[in-house]
């Protein structure tokens, strides 16, 4: 907090002594600058998927673009939400109310989002979640103050879930997290197999967070299921993942399916435990040159591998700023619509576009964790097996709830 | 296939062997914190955080120094041991003549900074520490496989909590640690150097929770955070059995793994507070704990 203070006195004293000379195309930025919030998970769960090195994207993202929009300099705060709805919600409703913040980036835990998404449409700002699953995000929560970018529940459950199926994994036993992601998620993946033709034959719902998963892998084992689908997050998945290993479940013959499994999830679980595994990703910093130039720099400034909500970050702020740009204004709702207006074709988003619902859709990948000998270093983790593109990946608007969609 | 309580039998074996397994885990720390707070009356809140050190411990003295798995078993809880008897000494004993309160103040605090510090470096997601070459593999004991190194951990977690049980209730040294706690005067009176033994019994407490985490760190992903999750169970299973009661804390322990493996089957989504509803049961039916003595 101290950090964000200091940062905010800063520029509240470059902001007055820099009023005396402000030009013209500044008088559209409210108060001569455009104020970005970072609000993450920045010491629990989440961290390391967003969290400091989330921050990090978004600094970097603000120092290529120059620093300034239009002669309007660019200040970053950040917070740590702990993941809680109303810490997020109430540092929200501070940022705006008191140092007049135009966007809020990073939003990690899907409770958190639709908490300051709800603070942002209440005050007309603007708010781009980067690092939530939940699918309703953009959905039964939709707001016009809110765009979702690098992925949702939706995707993750089509693109793992019928590839599984496709190779002949057709009976499915779920591992749920219990709670609302957890019963979203489920409940995707058990449309997604039953209309591919397979089926669902059991499942456990697990407290969140568990620490011991060996009673539930055990029920996973007697249940005869070919695949063991894990509708959970973070340290749950890794738990469940190493105890499967250690119950030898693989080895006899059933298979995990990693429903929301990050790049940092893989690396601290090892090639060992994970091999093999089928995932659905937005983006993998190995895909490409553009992707591997970007992911390089990252590296030098962090000393790890960007996961695709950090690399996410980075493509949202670009587009923000070059959208305030472009309009000439921070104001909320003509940004929100000139960043609709502008396609998205950068290091991170293949095919995107920002949707009327507010959900940023682009091109998805299924990828699979390579094994111990094929890969050739610590980060080369995935290889990516089949590209979804961003109209087959995203629930289609025609099944939208959201309230800013003619049904 | 013979049924119990709608579940084949060989479901519940296994679900039974699991929930021994775990509650081993839960008697050592418990008799950590036991045998701490019975000889010292200081609530140690920050024994996760001594457990998450002795399983970082282990992993970094095999990244940086290649120390083993069964080296560390033994040298880990005597360098965390140490450092509790540093703890003891420089901070735990300014406080000692005021309320219990501030020494849970004080060790919560601490255990903060030891997960903030070790989250800093190290991030959250964890790392994992490979299972010794012997341990590998499984056993298949017909209604199940069970994994070796659960086996094993079983094993010498009972083993240490014995070990511990008779050094304090069964011999001179322990004698004088209990003596110690009820009259601590007399014993000084008597030649024997109390201060030194409460040091002690807080390093050998620490160690203990150290000891723990050694055993966790090939079973769990080895994160900053993997104490305090595991902390709060701990707490209960010690008010259950009665606080300071070091038997009551082994039977607790035990008996605890064993309830919340057998709700995992019946009622998964309960086994996170089914600990918690035996706690309100015990606590209202009787005040002190399973074992606890009257006052």
């Amino acid at each position: 907090m101290t950090f964000m203070k200091k940062t905010l006195a800063a520029s509240i004293a470059v902001a007055a002594a820099s009023s005396l000379a402000v030009s013209t195309a500044q008088a559209d930025m409210s108060d001569g600058e455009v104020r970005i919030g970072y609000l993450a998970d920045m010491s629990g769960t989440y961290r390391d998927l967003a969290g400091p090195g989330g921050l990090t994207a978004m600094e970097m993202a603000v120092a290529d673009f120059g620093g300034s929009v239009n002669g309007a300099s660019i200040v970053i705060s950040s917070a740590d939400d702990r993941n809680s709805a109303d810490v997020g919600a109430n540092t929200v409703r501070g940022w705006i109310d008191q140092d007049n913040v135009d966007m809020v980036g990073g939003l990690v835990a899907s409770s958190v989002s639709i908490a300051v998404t709800k603070v942002l449409e209440e005050n007309n700002g603007l708010g781009i979640v980067s690092g939530s699953a939940a699918s309703s995000i953009t959905n039964e929560h939709c707001t016009p103050n809110h765009i979702h970018w690098v992925y949702d529940t939706y995707p993750l459950a089509n693109g793992t879930a019928k590839a599984v199926v496709e190779q002949g994994g057709d009976s499915w036993f779920m591992l749920t997290a219990d709670y609302a992601f957890g019963h979203a998620l489920e409940a995707d993946v058990t449309k997604v197999v039953e209309e591919s033709g397979g089926e669902i034959v059991g499942g456990v719902r697990h407290p969140f967070p568990t620490n011991d998963f060996s009673s539930y892998i055990l029920q996973a084992q007697g249940s005869g299921a070919k695949i063991i689908g894990l509708a959970n997050a973070g340290a749950d998945t890794v738990n469940a993942i190493t105890t499967a290993s250690q119950f030898g479940l693989t080895q006899s013959g059933q298979q995990l399916a990693g429903l929301l499994i990050f790049l940092n999830d893989v690396h601290a679980l090892g090639l060992e435990a994970t091999q093999n595994l089928l995932l659905t990703t937005g983006w993998y910093w190995d895909m490409d040159e553009q992707s591997r130039e970007w992911a390089q720099r990252y590296f030098d400034e962090v000393g790890r591998m960007p996961t695709m909500v950090q690399a996410g970050i980075y493509s949202s702020t670009m587009h923000y700023l070059k959208a305030v740009e472009a309009a000439g204004t921070d104001d909320p709702e003509t940004v929100r619509a000139q960043m609709a207006e502008m396609p998205i074709e950068d290091f991170f988003a293949r095919n995107g576009s920002i949707r009327e619902d507010g959900r940023m859709i682009h091109d998805m990948y299924l990828a699979q964790v390579k094994t111990p000998d094929e890969s050739t270093g610590e980060w080369d983790l995935y290889e990516i097996l089949s590209t979804i593109p961003a109209e087959e990946a995203y629930r289609p608007l025609s099944e939208s709830q959201c309230k800013l969609v003619q049904n | 296939m013979t049924m119990i309580f709608g579940v084949p039998m060989a479901v519940f074996m296994g679900q039974l062997t699991l929930g021994l397994v775990n509650g081993a885990f839960y008697a050592l720390l418990s008799l950590g914190l036991a045998v701490i707070f019975g000889l010292l009356k200081i609530v140690n809140f920050a024994h996760g955080a001594q457990y998450m050190l002795g399983a970082f411990a282990a992993l970094l003295g095999f990244r940086y120094l290649g120390i083993n798995y069964w080296l560390a078993l033994i040298l880990v809880p005597l360098v965390v041991g140490a450092f509790g008897v540093l703890l003891e000494r420089f901070l735990l004993r300014r406080i000692a003549h005021l309320d219990h309160l501030y020494g849970l103040l004080l060790t919560f605090g601490l255990a903060l900074i030891f997960e903030g510090t070790l989250v800093n470096f190290f991030g959250v997601s964890g790392a994992r520490y490979a299972t010794p070459e012997i341990l590998q593999g499984g056993l298949n004991l017909g209604f199940m496989f069970l994994p070796t190194y659960r086996a094993w951990v079983l094993v010498a977690a009972l083993a240490m909590c014995l070990f511990t049980w008779f050094m304090i209730e069964r011999t001179r040294l322990g004698a004088y640690l209990r003596a110690g706690t009820e009259n601590s005067q007399l014993m000084q009176a008597f030649g024997v150097n109390v201060p030194l033994l409460i040091t002690l019994t807080y390093g050998f407490g620490v160690g203990l929770a150290a000891f723990a985490g050694v055993l966790a760190a090939p079973l769990y992903p080895v994160s900053p955070t993997m104490g305090s999750s595991l902390l709060i169970v701990v707490f209960a299973v010690v008010v259950i059995g009665g606080m300071g009661s070091i038997l009551g804390a082994i039977i607790t322990g035990l008996s605890m793994g064993i309830i919340e493996g057998l709700t995992k089957v019946y009622y998964p989504e309960a086994s996170n507070t089914v600990i918690f509803l035996v706690m309100i049961l015990v606590l209202m039916l009787r005040p002190v704990g399973l074992f606890g003595k009257e006052a």
